[in-house]
């Protein structure tokens, strides 16, 4: 297995280790449902280093990023960061990715750890006839998510860069801590936060990550894993590849039709996702919550007017809004919301509702 | 409930014998192992089970645990806090957590079980 440059700090804070797409992270800290709750009510740390960090570089950076890219980063000036997909030619995903403007230059895509390898050999073939290079330096990076209401007083602790002023999907490059960093507002939960990217020895990474622990005490904060991420994430109705969005559903489909820029020029995808604007889709992502007793879970059937329709991209039972919640891709007809389903939990079936998404959202 | 008067099998639940009543739950251990449990699904009253037949489900934030019957018999009474307070598995497993009393139909098979010792040996 892979170990982060935060390894250390984890097995000093008693992490609960396990394998996630090669990397020896934890899944949990105190526990899931407490780090969850920490994260809405204060704020979380994670160390989410597995993730993939590819910069495209060269003069003609931004027409390889356009041809990629299923949203406009035309639109990006350097500090300016957008959520996006790398599609298939059917317009369905291989992967989502957030990318960064650093400059006309060089723009950084933020990929899933999960699909590092499968990205990078994808964006290398598409690329190929742009004068541009591309960069893999996913292993060099180090990446912390410190995400929670008091995230930007914690922060603010270990850097001299003006957090308030960085809005959000914005970054800034800073020291912090003596370290030069990429700090970028963005996150993985449905709360405020930051996501810092620094390159830098294992020493001093485990150290930060213990420093804002210990820091992060007064002001409520706690250490979070794996599992928090993925019900943080959930409960904030943000897809997770390989999960909500796939190969096999198109953008349209899981309702993200607003990282679809077609008036932009050609990308990968284009021409099929214009056509089935065109025709309509016949299926669609939505949320249910589970009415009855159960929890839906990822895979379990899902069936509308009795019959089997779908199966159940993610389910679970979401620490704070304590509800059992989920995401399924119905047939058009049934993704109004207030139609009733049913989920099959083991051998019964246990009626839900499709609700509208998001299931949390922040106060703001 | 003292933890020397409990045996265990190696699917990690823990049985007292109290007469002919065989009660049940899941060992410290595995309420460790699983983290916060969110969800009980309790056997019904009445159910006759056999040793080793899936019992009941526990699940915890992130996965759901299958509980086998340890013991061969009818189900008598269930822990109905469960329903509302499946927490209570992980503040006492062993004690005020427990799943199931079933009435023994085989009162050998006890001594199949493991003793607090073997499953300590186990566990390490």
């Amino acid at each position: 297995m892979k170990k982060t440059r935060i390894n250390r700090a984890h097995y000093e804070l008693n992490g609960k280790m396990v394998d996630f797409a090669g990397w020896d992270l934890p899944v949990q800290y105190a526990g899931v449902s407490e780090e969850h709750l920490a994260v809405r009510q204060a704020g979380g740390i994670f160390d989410v280093s597995h993730m993939g960090e590819i910069y495209l570089r060269g003069p003609q950076a931004l027409d390889a990023v356009q041809h990629i890219s299923s949203n406009n980063a035309a639109r990006l000036e350097p500090g300016r960061i957008q959520y996006s997909g790398l599609l298939t030619e059917k317009g369905c995903f291989v992967d989502d990715m957030l990318v960064h403007k650093l400059s006309d230059s060089e723009y950084l895509l933020v990929v899933n750890a999960a699909n590092l390898e499968k990205d990078d050999a994808w964006i290398r073939e598409k690329t190929a006839a742009f004068d541009v290079e591309v960069h893999n330096e996913s292993d060099d990076y180090t990446q912390i998510a410190i995400q929670g209401p008091n995230a930007q007083s914690l922060l603010s602790r270990f850097t001299s860069a003006g957090l308030e002023d960085i809005k959000y999907y914005h970054f800034v490059q800073h020291e912090v801590r003596d370290v030069y960093a990429l700090i970028s507002r963005t996150g993985y939960t449905g709360e405020d936060g930051f996501e810092i990217y620094f390159k830098s020895d294992a020493d001093f990474a485990s150290t930060l990550f213990l420093d804002l622990v210990n820091q992060g005490k007064d002001l409520g904060f706690i250490p979070a894993g794996l599992g928090a991420r993925d019900t943080l994430r959930l409960e904030a109705s943000m897809p997770l590849y390989g999960n909500d969005i796939d190969d096999s559903h198109t953008v349209l489909e899981a309702g993200l039709g607003w990282i679809l820029k077609f008036k932009k020029g050609d990308f990968t995808g284009r021409d099929a996702l214009l056509r089935q604007k065109e025709a309509g889709i016949q299926r669609r992502l939505v949320g249910f919550e589970v009415t009855g007793r159960g929890i839906a879970r990822h895979d379990y059937p899902v069936l509308w007017n009795g019959s089997e329709v779908s199966r159940v991209t993610s389910g679970t039972m979401a620490p704070y809004l304590k509800k059992a919640i989920g995401m399924t891709y119905l047939p058009l007809e049934a993704t109004e919301p207030g139609t009733p389903i049913q989920i099959r939990i083991r051998n019964h079936e246990v009626d839900a509702r499709v609700v509208e998404m998001p299931f949390y959202k922040r106060e703001r | 409930m003292s933890a020397e008067a409990l045996k265990y099998t190696k699917d990690h639940e823990w049985v007292k014998v109290e007469g002919d009543i065989a009660v049940m739950g899941i060992s410290e251990h595995a309420q460790h192992e699983l983290g916060d449990v969110v969800y009980v699904e309790l056997p019904a009253v009445g159910d006759s089970v056999s040793r080793g037949d899936a019992l009941a489900n526990v699940e915890s934030v992130k996965a759901v645990s299958d509980v086998y019957a340890p013991v061969s018999g009818e189900v008598i009474e269930v822990n109905e806090n469960l329903e509302d307070h499946p927490e209570q598995i992980n503040k006492d497993a062993q004690g005020s957590g427990w799943i199931a009393k079933i009435k023994l139909s085989d009162p050998a098979e006890i001594d199949q079980l493991m003793s607090q010792e073997d499953y300590q040996k186990m566990i390490s």
